[in-house]
């Protein structure tokens, strides 16, 4: 194939990609997307197979077949619950790949024409671009390996704090930009596998401190990240379907951890620097006190929610542990057979990755158009009868409006406690995900319904039965 | 008589030497420009288009992203973690020389890792997609 074609080639790859992403504006358009996506990729792997230098296909296909074989019986087996840990283990895949394109490429220059003839020494541009693409790739790899860990309860899911940290990070920082200098300088292999060393170092030190928390933060980041090194290896190679595609995860991932820092009020610095989420849990206990809290039974909401004609549910990451989707779905459709309006109001963080809670509705047949953002749902709850909040907390905490000295002030909030009567389901009465005590719990319109978010569905059904 | 003969002689040899000079010079000048037009054709670094192509795809993906409705961000992370995974371009080439060489066991190793993203990747996004249903009429 002439090289003018297998270029074009790329060219119609890059904007299938472009229109993978296109589709994803509305759940119609979607599936059609990924059909975009899917023909994009095979087209670029077929044009690549074509290039005259690749010729081991024999090789070739058992490493897709080994790898796709084991892609395929994990996305078919993992539960949506875990979809932040896939989605986070997947982001290192990529991140170790680029590693060991990079590496590959340094070794043997010449199969990527970016070397002065045969043997010679790699342009330095491509030294630049490939010290970049490896540094990135490498710190996505352990990083998200850390994420990983620390989602699926590996890795202690509280910030791990030590003395000097940011010094060591800043150091390791520096290092990293004298060995990419020190490397283009001298072309030397020892200054390669540092730069992979040091940068392998500091992914493990920058999410390490990092909360359970803020964790939808650091996936889109990582996200990000694995586009960044996509792109620089793309600059390395010299092809620009890398560069576009890397771009386009690059800016979507960014896109996405801006939108999880404002669904928090933080910002991304005051997220990376981490250590959120340790200190204030013993703070905030104190107040408490004696306040006089109401508490109620299944058989109570049941009867609350019967006599409501609109109910607004807002769930949050608690519903998912407790594995309720399901039962709640159910009790929903109780209520709108009795002709009550149920519409589900998520907040842009809840869940462990952005848009986990809609994908956990969804799962549990909940139909999207009842499913509503924070901005599009937030001023009908004074217009509601009912606010029924199951394994949500911070989120519905009215500190976050009126107590400018919580850490969770100036977070957006559902004005849950605008409705008739909160429902709240809770475990117990202790502070949420961030450890913030929620006065929610006090107030004359709420009423606690303390235990297991699924058994209290279940217990609610029940209810509507008799 | 003969002095100015051998003057014109002299003449005709100057112009002649002028001459060669002449075609030697426009010799030159065609090397230069031909020079010049390689380098202005293939001879540019690659970083300056590489670069150009970087910044708009930016810029493409911001927009493009903005656009996708926030129920679908799970899919979207999904999905770009396969595409990102176009990486194994760079590994095919790495792998694909019939020598066996280090390099082509690194390829090798991209290979499986990226595959297992792209399979992983696109399926648990068909996964999540096939959940989002309207209503039941």
């Amino acid at each position: 194939m002439p090289i003018t074609v297998s270029l074009l080639a790329y060219l119609v790859s890059s904007v299938c990609c472009i229109m993978a992403l296109r589709g994803l504006s509305g759940p119609e358009t979607a599936r059609g997307g990924l059909l975009f996506g899917i023909i994009g990729m095979a087209l670029a792997v077929l044009t690549t197979l074509m290039l005259p230098g690749v010729q081991s296909y024999g090789l070739i296909a058992l490493g897709i077949a080994i790898g796709g074989l084991i892609g395929a019986v994990i996305a078919k087996k993992i539960e949506m619950t875990a979809l932040p840990q896939l989605v986070a283990a997947f982001h290192s895949l990529v991140g170790l790949a680029a590693v060991l394109i990079a590496a590959a490429a340094f070794k043997n220059p010449e199969a990527y024409g970016i070397s002065e003839g045969n043997g010679g020494e790699i342009h330095l541009g491509s030294l630049i671009e490939m010290s970049l693409g490896v540094a990135i790739g490498a710190v996505t790899f352990t990083g998200s390996l850390i994420a990983f860990g620390k989602l699926q309860g590996i890795v202690t899911g509280k910030p791990v704090v030590f003395r000097g940290q940011h010094f060591l990070n800043a150091l390791l920082g520096l290092g990293l930009v004298a060995l990419i200098v020190l490397l283009c300088l001298s072309g030397s292999p020892l200054f390669f596998w540092s730069i992979i060393g040091v940068s392998l170092l500091l992914g493990i030190l920058m999410i390490i401190p990092i909360g359970g928390a803020d964790m939808p933060v650091i996936v889109s980041m990582l996200n990000s990240y694995s586009g960044w090194a996509a792109a620089g290896i793309g600059f390395t190679l010299q092809n620009n379907l890398l560069i576009i595609v890397g771009a386009l995860v690059g800016a979507s991932g960014a896109i996405l951890s801006y939108i999880m820092c404002k669904g928090m009020n933080r910002s991304f610095f005051n997220v990376i620097l981490g250590g959120f989420g340790g200190e204030t849990a013993t703070a905030a206990a104190g107040a408490q006190g004696d306040r006089h809290v109401k508490v109620g039974s299944a058989e109570d909401a049941a009867f609350i929610l019967k006599n409501a004609s609109s109910v607004i549910i807002v769930p949050g990451y608690g519903m998912a542990v407790a594995q309720a989707q399901h039962a709640l779905r159910e009790m929903a459709d109780h209520l709108k057979s009795e002709g009550v309006k149920v519409r589900y109001a998520i907040h842009p963080v809840a869940g462990r990755m952005p848009g986990h809670m809609n994908v956990l509705l969804a799962e549990a047949s909940v139909p999207y158009e009842d499913v509503l953002e924070l901005e599009e749902i937030n001023r009908d709850f004074s217009q509601t009868d009912v606010a029924f909040v199951i394994g949500a907390n911070d989120i519905t905490n009215p500190a976050a409006k009126k107590d400018p000295s919580s850490p969770i002030y100036g977070m957006p909030v559902f004005d849950v406690e605008s409705a008739g009567t909160v429902l709240f389901i809770k475990r117990s009465l202790g502070s949420g995900y961030a450890g913030i005590d929620n006065e929610l719990f006090f107030y004359d319109n709420t009423m606690m319904l303390l235990g297991d978010a699924k058994k209290m569905c279940e217990g609610i059904i029940k209810a509507f039965e008799h | 008589m003969t002095d100015n003969q051998k003057l014109i002689e002299q003449a005709a040899a100057v112009a002649s030497s002028a001459e060669g000079l002449s075609s030697q010079a426009s010799d030159l000048a065609l090397q230069i420009s031909t020079a010049m037009a390689a380098d202005a054709s293939g001879g540019t670094p690659f970083f300056v288009m590489g670069l150009t192509v970087f910044v708009l795809a930016c810029f493409v993906g911001y927009y493009v992203v903005w656009r996708v409705t926030p129920a679908l961000h799970s899919p979207l992370m999904a999905i770009t973690n396969a595409i990102s995974s176009v990486i194994i371009v760079g590994a095919l080439i790495a792998a694909g020389p019939v020598e066996i060489s280090p390099s082509k066991w690194m390829g090798f190793a991209a290979i499986i890792l990226a595959s297992v993203n792209i399979f992983g990747g696109f399926i648990v996004t068909r996964r999540m997609l096939q959940m989002f249903s309207k209503k039941k009429k």
